[in-house]
């Protein structure tokens, strides 16, 4: 057995956890900066440690439709690192990526699809390579795969990648500002019990 | 309507219905007595309590969780002969060509689910697995019917 458990973190894990999660959204709003060329502010995020059967109440319950982009990890840091944002901070993101009005929620067409896919990859990219630098663990990212679903099945995948280290999940919530729009997106880690213990313990844990 | 979360189970009888919602690559199993209008539903999300170390909660697993609805039901005085299943659920929501172990989770418990229900001996009489979509499930002790919701789909009966 390791000798970092997930049900059982000390507040230093937490605050390296929570640290890990700092620098890397801010490292993945820098980069959605660039991209939509204009400037993106980002609040402190959230970090919980969350019951995995709670999971969806997050995002409006388990029946709310959500978009959730996930990408797996493999190499030195084993995984999966999802991003899930509700349907009006997408249409937010691909608005202002394919400079739309702001206010046009008409349907996904298959280059806003597309785009999406494109502002995971990137964010869940700056993320990860933050987490790469700070652990010096080398990570290679899959593909992004994108589903519009109900919220409980999406977040069922990684409800299950949790499940299998106990019954809570860690939560990375940021909140991305711009102008006077406010959006929010997710970021949830979820590294295999092994990578969890080998994050820790390259941080000196 | 009573409701089922994640890693958990519950019973009903007729009149009242029982629910669980957004099952995604976890699985839904009603085991239903006709007879005495009684059904209990569990939401299991992974197949193998003995490959896990944290394996406490018994609704997680579909081998610990079916064989602890069963007892429940007989318990409250189902009859082992006529307790028939509906299954639902265990779809694969990423990736759909070439998935790596880590995403096959909902074809594994869908295994795990029939190979349980098998070694127990209750038949399987309905299902609704696979896929890439999520379900809200719905089953009526009253008819023995299991409603499967899903986004942009017509509901089905089972």
């Amino acid at each position: 057995m390791s000798k970092h458990n997930f049900s059982q973190m000390n507040d230093m894990q937490f605050d390296v956890l929570k640290e890990i999660g700092n620098i890397g959204a801010g490292n993945a709003t820098t980069a959605l900066s660039q991209l939509v060329g204009e400037r993106i502010d980002m609040k402190t995020p959230n970090v919980q440690l969350i019951d995995i059967g709670n999971l969806s109440d997050i995002v409006g319950g388990p029946e709310n439709i959500i978009v959730g982009i996930l990408i797996t990890l493999s190499d030195e840091i084993e995984g999966m690192m999802m991003f899930v944002l509700e349907q009006s901070t997408a249409h937010f993101f691909v608005n202002i990526l394919m400079g739309k009005n702001l206010d046009d929620f008409s349907d996904f067409d298959e280059m806003d699809l597309s785009a999406l896919r494109e502002i995971g990859n990137i964010l869940s990219g700056a993320y990860l390579s933050s987490l790469s630098t700070l652990t010096q663990l080398n990570i290679n990212q899959s593909i992004p795969y994108m589903t519009i679903d109900m919220a409980g099945a999406i977040l069922s995948v990684p409800a299950i990648e949790f499940g299998k280290l106990g019954d809570k999940a860690l939560l990375i919530q940021s909140k991305i500002c711009e102008d006077e729009t406010e959006a929010s997106g997710y970021f949830i880690l979820i590294p295999t019990e092994n990578s969890y213990s080998k994050i820790l313990s390259s941080l000196g844990m | 309507m009573v409701r089922v979360g994640m890693a958990d189970m519950n019973i009903c009888t007729a009149p009242d219905a029982i629910t669980t919602l957004g099952l995604g690559s976890c699985v839904g199993i009603v085991l239903y007595d006709p007879a005495r209008k009684l059904a209990g539903m569990v939401h299991v999300m992974l197949p193998d309590s003995t490959k896990i170390i944290h394996n406490e909660n018994k609704a997680k697993f579909a081998d610990t969780g079916i064989k602890e609805l069963l007892e429940q039901l007989l318990h409250l005085g189902a009859s082992r002969s006529r307790i028939t299943a509906k299954i639902a659920g265990g779809a694969q929501m990423f990736g759909f060509q070439n998935a790596s172990d880590l995403l096959r989770v909902g074809e594994k418990n869908v295994e795990a689910t029939k190979m349980q229900l098998k070694a127990l001996n209750i038949p399987i009489i309905a299902e609704d697995t696979g896929a890439n979509y999520g379900r809200t499930i719905e089953f009526y002790p009253e008819t023995g019917e299991l409603l499967v919701k899903s986004v942009g789909k017509e509901i089905k009966r089972i």
